[in-house]
This record gives C-alpha cells, structure tokens and sequence, in this order.
C-alpha cells in the first residue's frame, strides 16, 4: 500500500512522537524514504521544534528571581506571623 | 520539601519552585504580551501556588500543578483586562480543515547556534504568540517545557485526544510559518563564517 504526501503530513507529529502504530509507521517512512518534499517537511518541523524549545527563545528578564523571591519574602513573613491565612485562600 | 513547607518550614519555598522559574514566565509571557504583565502573572502564580500548596495532593507533577495555576492567572487576567485577542480562549477550533505544511525540496538544518542572532529569537517567539491560545498552549506545555502527552492534557484539563489534534495542527502552523523565515535567515554559507 502507498499512501500520498498529504496523508504523510497528517502523520508528522504522530512521527516525531513516534506514536503511529507499527504499521502506519512503517507506511510514512517508507514514503520518506522516497519523497524529498515529505523528507524537508518533517526535518524542517524537527528543526524547529528543537529550536523552540531552547532556553534562549524565552530568556527571564534581568532582576525576575530577585523580584520573585523579595515579594515571597513578604508573603512568607505575613504567613509566619498569621499561620492560618496561609490556606485560606 | 512540600511536606517541610507545609510543617512551617516556609523558607523552604524559595528552593522549591527555583527550579520552575523560567516555565512559569514562558508560560505567562506566551499569554501576556508584556513582559512587565507577565512577571506579574507569574508573581501571582507563585503566589497562589503557596496559598494553597496545602491543596497540592501530588496527583500531577508540582510542574503540571504549577503551570496550571499559571494558566488560570493568565487567563482570569487577560479577561478581567478585556485585552483577549479576537479569538475566544475557550473555542475549540481543531474541528477546522486540514493544516498544509510549507512545501520545500530540501533543508538546510538551522544549528542551535543560530539562537545566538536576536532576530532569529524573535522570529520564534512570534511564531508561538501567532498561535491561537489553545495551539500555544500545547506546543508550550509539550515541545518546551516537555510535558508528556498526558501531563500536558492533565494540565490543560483536556482529553489525551485533544492534544495530539492540537499538536499537531499547531507544529504544522509553526512549520508553515517558520520554515520559509528560517530558510531565508539561514545563509548558503556555513554558520560559523557569520559568527
């Protein structure tokens, strides 16, 4: 059985997960194996969700974690001196 | 360390959620579109988080619990603000057509490197911000913060199912975006001659 390019698409991220049955699997890449558009969608998609997911894309701005922790400061010393408005909420 | 925490080691805290800074702010970010909002929106987050840790039963991961009572503040602020973009936050648009990929011959792979060009940083970011928030959400909560499938359905209180649609119509639109802006910013020449 062969299947066309764009049921190949439908598959790509089932692909990256490695989620398709052994079957469907086996289909899409023997289709890969041929199909240098189907090839670059799917290397292009992996390249960018590699990309996406490094750290630099969403860096924390300068002075997050002293701000964060000086205003859990407070919240942890108003919690201290009134323990139970802690689980009030 | 939830456990000291919630005997009256509060301090403890801090060390607890160091760890989930940064997940926490992208998160927030991806929804808020100021940084100054979403730092307050994760402020918050960490907040509540600690109101109510005693609720935390460690059904899901601290992670999942955390990022989503981020999406809950992020959410409720957006409303209460009325900045909610065209888009409603609760429909459901997967039921749509089929999402077509950009159609290439061949890829030029983009090396992580290449994150060191601040245009590059910025093309990805607002690749993700276009998004619909319900395609957003899942490429943040699997693809960056890599949640498993489950984990990210758990957080987003969606079926297993849903997910997957998601996903992959929101990879699909991030390839179709991207691929041709990369393609361009990736030279003929190798990378190591333009750094």
């Amino acid at each position: 059985m062969v299947i066309e390019c764009k049921h190949v698409w439908d598959h790509i991220s089932g692909y990256l997960d490695d989620s398709l049955p052994p079957e469907t699997r086996e289909l899409v890449q023997r289709h890969l194996e041929h199909c240098e558009i189907c090839s670059a969608i799917l290397d292009s998609t992996r390249n960018i969700l590699v990309l996406t997911a490094d750290d630099r894309v969403f860096e924390l701005p300068v002075g997050f974690s002293e701000r964060l922790h000086a205003r859990l400061d407070r919240e942890i010393a108003g919690a201290s001196r009134d323990p139970g408005k802690d689980s009030a909420d | 360390m939830i456990a000291s925490v919630l005997s009256g080691d509060r301090e403890k805290y801090h060390d607890l959620i160091r760890p989930y800074e940064q997940s926490v702010y992208r998160m927030a970010l991806s929804f808020m579109k100021s940084e100054s909002d979403a730092e307050d929106v994760a402020q918050e987050a960490f907040l509540n988080a600690f109101r109510n840790l005693a609720a935390f039963r460690g059904q899901a991961k601290f992670s999942t619990w955390l990022i989503s009572i981020t999406l809950n503040e992020a959410r409720g602020r957006l409303r209460r603000q009325s900045l909610v973009r065209m888009e409603s936050l609760d429909e459901t648009p997967e039921e749509g057509g089929r999402v077509s990929p950009a159609l290439l011959r061949d890829w030029r792979e983009v090396p992580s490197e290449a994150l060191e060009r601040k245009e590059i940083r910025e093309m990805l970011r607002q690749a993700i911000d276009g998004l619909a928030p319900i395609y957003r959400e899942v490429v943040l909560l699997r693809d960056v913060e890599e949640l498993s499938v489950e984990e990210t359905a758990t957080a987003l209180t969606i079926s297993v199912a849903s997910v997957k649609t998601r996903l992959h119509r929101a990879r699909i639109m991030l390839q179709k975006v991207l691929a041709p802006q990369l393609r361009t910013a990736n030279p003929k020449r190798r990378w190591f001659q333009w750094s």
